[in-house]
């Protein structure tokens, strides 16, 4: 019983980590790449004597500790604990919806099997789903706490995207599980393990190319980023429904900023891009569709697939932060046109379609 | 308030402990944690539910709802149905809840507004809660059937397999039933907010 715990509460902490150094490491990114992007240096004016290391100096230590050590101001007539409480249950909610999300496969160690997973759940994808809908808390408190028109035009705004875009979404991922035949993530990852044809990887985007746009969409409109931002709208709302935040309790909405967009790339990469999974590689091995083999030692397959994971998800929060810095913002009627009359028909008429094919085929895929 | 504060963010850190350790799917049964977790989870149930009536704001009411929906959540996943706590933690304290919270940022509503209650009123009001609670009392005290005793969970109790049989082949007609009525509702409400409009 006591090792079971150790080890619940070892991938707990595992999980938490990997949260938090994304969320510090997509910061660094997120300025940097967007330097890149607008051709200027950036995030460069930190350094230990001399060593800048590329703005890591900059983003991961000196902006933290000027949180850290920063006044807390809070507002005349502001609500004292709903205003601290506000980035508390932002942040929660997002930080425990990674842990059903599988970063590798099952591992046996001795007599045990542990999936390398927070939590094994037969419900993951709506556990992951249930999380998600609590974060608009965090919003709605931050913008009623802080007693500022702007922040509660934010809070509103927030309040009613999420609400619009979490149908959206819940039905895109409605089509992936008809077409899986499960809720959960781990099974979902193994079903996208075997070769169509003997050759292509059986990844969720090739049967549902349509949901993992819809999804995509609805996904950053719930993480609130660029071309969605408008509950931020800083060239209208200042900072919106953290307007009134400052030290460290703007940071948290920072990194909760960050962790979603970890959160919803973990996501597409589990539902879409095969999770762990290393096109040809088995348990034993890459085997290779000409017939050649390269057997490698089961460790080296379990840390190339926890490593695969990784780069998928870093690739699709890169993805997410391209878009911020290339996509303008959307007006407010048309991002409830766009949500309403646009992703709900489509992903509705995606799983009328997937549930047409399923029972054709006679079952998931 | 400041009390009932505090007790929120404990909870929320204890709440984030117990997940793991009753979500992790670990048989607590020897080490009577799931004792300690209902405990726990019981108490600060009925100290937010306390919280929904006592709070003079109604945003703090509303959240104090939200709190006690989701340790309603924990419950069921501590009873094994995973399922139920999941639909909980997304109908009510995921939707609904915001839908309330939305309408009372929208109203602008502030906290002490007198009670619009007639004296009367709120002594029958008091009567017959306490009438209810005597009588979950009494009902606490002698169980109309046997005591439950150690039941067994049966195997795949709870999962989403074994209820979509139940509800697809025993509680089909309900199901119908009852998704028609909400579609009637959507289009009644969707009616009613386009007459004010015209």
């Amino acid at each position: 019983m006591g090792i079971e715990v150790g080890i619940a509460a070892i991938k707990a902490l595992i999980v938490i980590l990997m949260v938090l150094s994304l969320a510090g490491v997509l910061g660094w990114i997120e300025r940097k790449g967007s330097a890149l992007i607008q051709d200027r240096i950036g995030a460069n004016r930190a350094s230990i004597f001399g060593v800048a290391a590329a703005g890591l100096v900059n983003t991961l230590m000196a902006d933290p500790l000027k949180f850290l050590t920063k006044e807390d101001i809070l507002p005349v007539r502001a609500d004292r604990l709903l205003h601290t409480l506000a980035p508390c249950v932002n942040l929660f909610p997002v930080i425990v919806a990674f842990a059903a999300i599988p970063f590798g496969d099952a591992i046996t160690i001795g007599e045990r099997t542990v999936q390398l997973q927070a939590i094994p759940l037969n419900v993951g994808m709506l556990y992951v789903l249930a999380m998600m809908s609590l974060g608009v808390y965090g919003v709605v408190l931050g913008g009623w706490a802080s007693n500022d028109r702007l922040s509660l035009l934010g809070g509103i705004r927030g309040s009613a995207q999420m609400i619009s875009y979490e149908i959206g979404m819940g039905l895109s991922i409605v089509a992936m599980v008809m077409t899986f035949g499960t809720l959960d993530l781990q099974e979902m990852v193994r079903a996208q393990g075997h070769l169509i044809g003997g050759w292509l990887p059986a990844w969720g985007i090739l049967y549902q190319p349509l949901a993992f746009l819809i999804f995509l969409c609805t996904g950053i409109a719930e993480s609130k980023r660029v071309p969605f931002d408008l509950p931020e709208g800083e060239s209208e709302l200042v900072s919106g429904y953290f307007t009134e935040y400052s030290g460290i309790k703007y940071l948290m909405f920072f990194m909760t900023d960050f962790a979603e967009v970890a959160v919803v790339a973990g996501l597409v990469t589990t539902l879409f891009f095969g999770g762990w999974q290393v096109p040809y590689l088995m348990t034993d091995g890459f085997h290779f569709p000409g017939g050649g083999a390269l057997l490698v030692p089961r460790l080296l397959v379990v840390l190339l697939q926890v490593a695969a994971f990784m780069v998928k998800v870093l690739l699709f929060c890169w993805l997410q932060i391209l878009m911020r810095w290339t996509l303008p913002r959307l007006r407010y009627d048309q991002l409830m046109r766009f949500g309403w009359k646009g992703l709900l028909p489509l992903s509705l008429a995606n799983v009328l379609a997937t549930a047409t094919v399923v029972l054709a085929i006679g079952g998931p895929a | 308030m400041i009390v009932l504060g505090l007790g929120l963010l404990v909870m929320l850190m204890i709440l984030s402990l117990a997940g793991v350790v009753v979500v992790g799917g670990i048989d607590l049964a020897g080490l009577n944690l799931g004792h300690v977790v209902f405990a726990l989870q019981a108490s600060l149930m009925i100290l937010s539910a306390l919280g929904v009536i006592v709070n003079r704001s109604p945003i703090r009411s509303a959240l104090s709802l939200v709190v006690t929906l989701f340790l309603l959540a924990v419950m069921f996943v501590s009873l094994d149905a995973h399922l139920v706590a999941m639909l909980q933690v997304i109908v009510y304290a995921g939707a609904i809840m915001v839908l309330f919270l939305f309408v009372i940022m929208l109203l602008n509503l502030h906290e002490d507004r007198p009670a619009m209650v007639r004296p009367g009123v709120r002594g029958f009001a008091g009567f017959v809660g306490t009438l209810f609670f005597l009588g979950a009392v009494h009902f606490v005290m002698h169980p109309l059937g046997a005591a439950p005793g150690a039941a067994t969970v049966p195997a795949g109790f709870g999962t989403i397999e074994q209820l979509a049989e139940q509800l697809f082949t025993r509680s089909l007609l309900a199901f119908e039933v009852t998704s028609i009525l909400l579609l009637v509702a959507i289009v009644g409400a969707v009616v009613l907010a386009k007459r004010k409009l015209a």
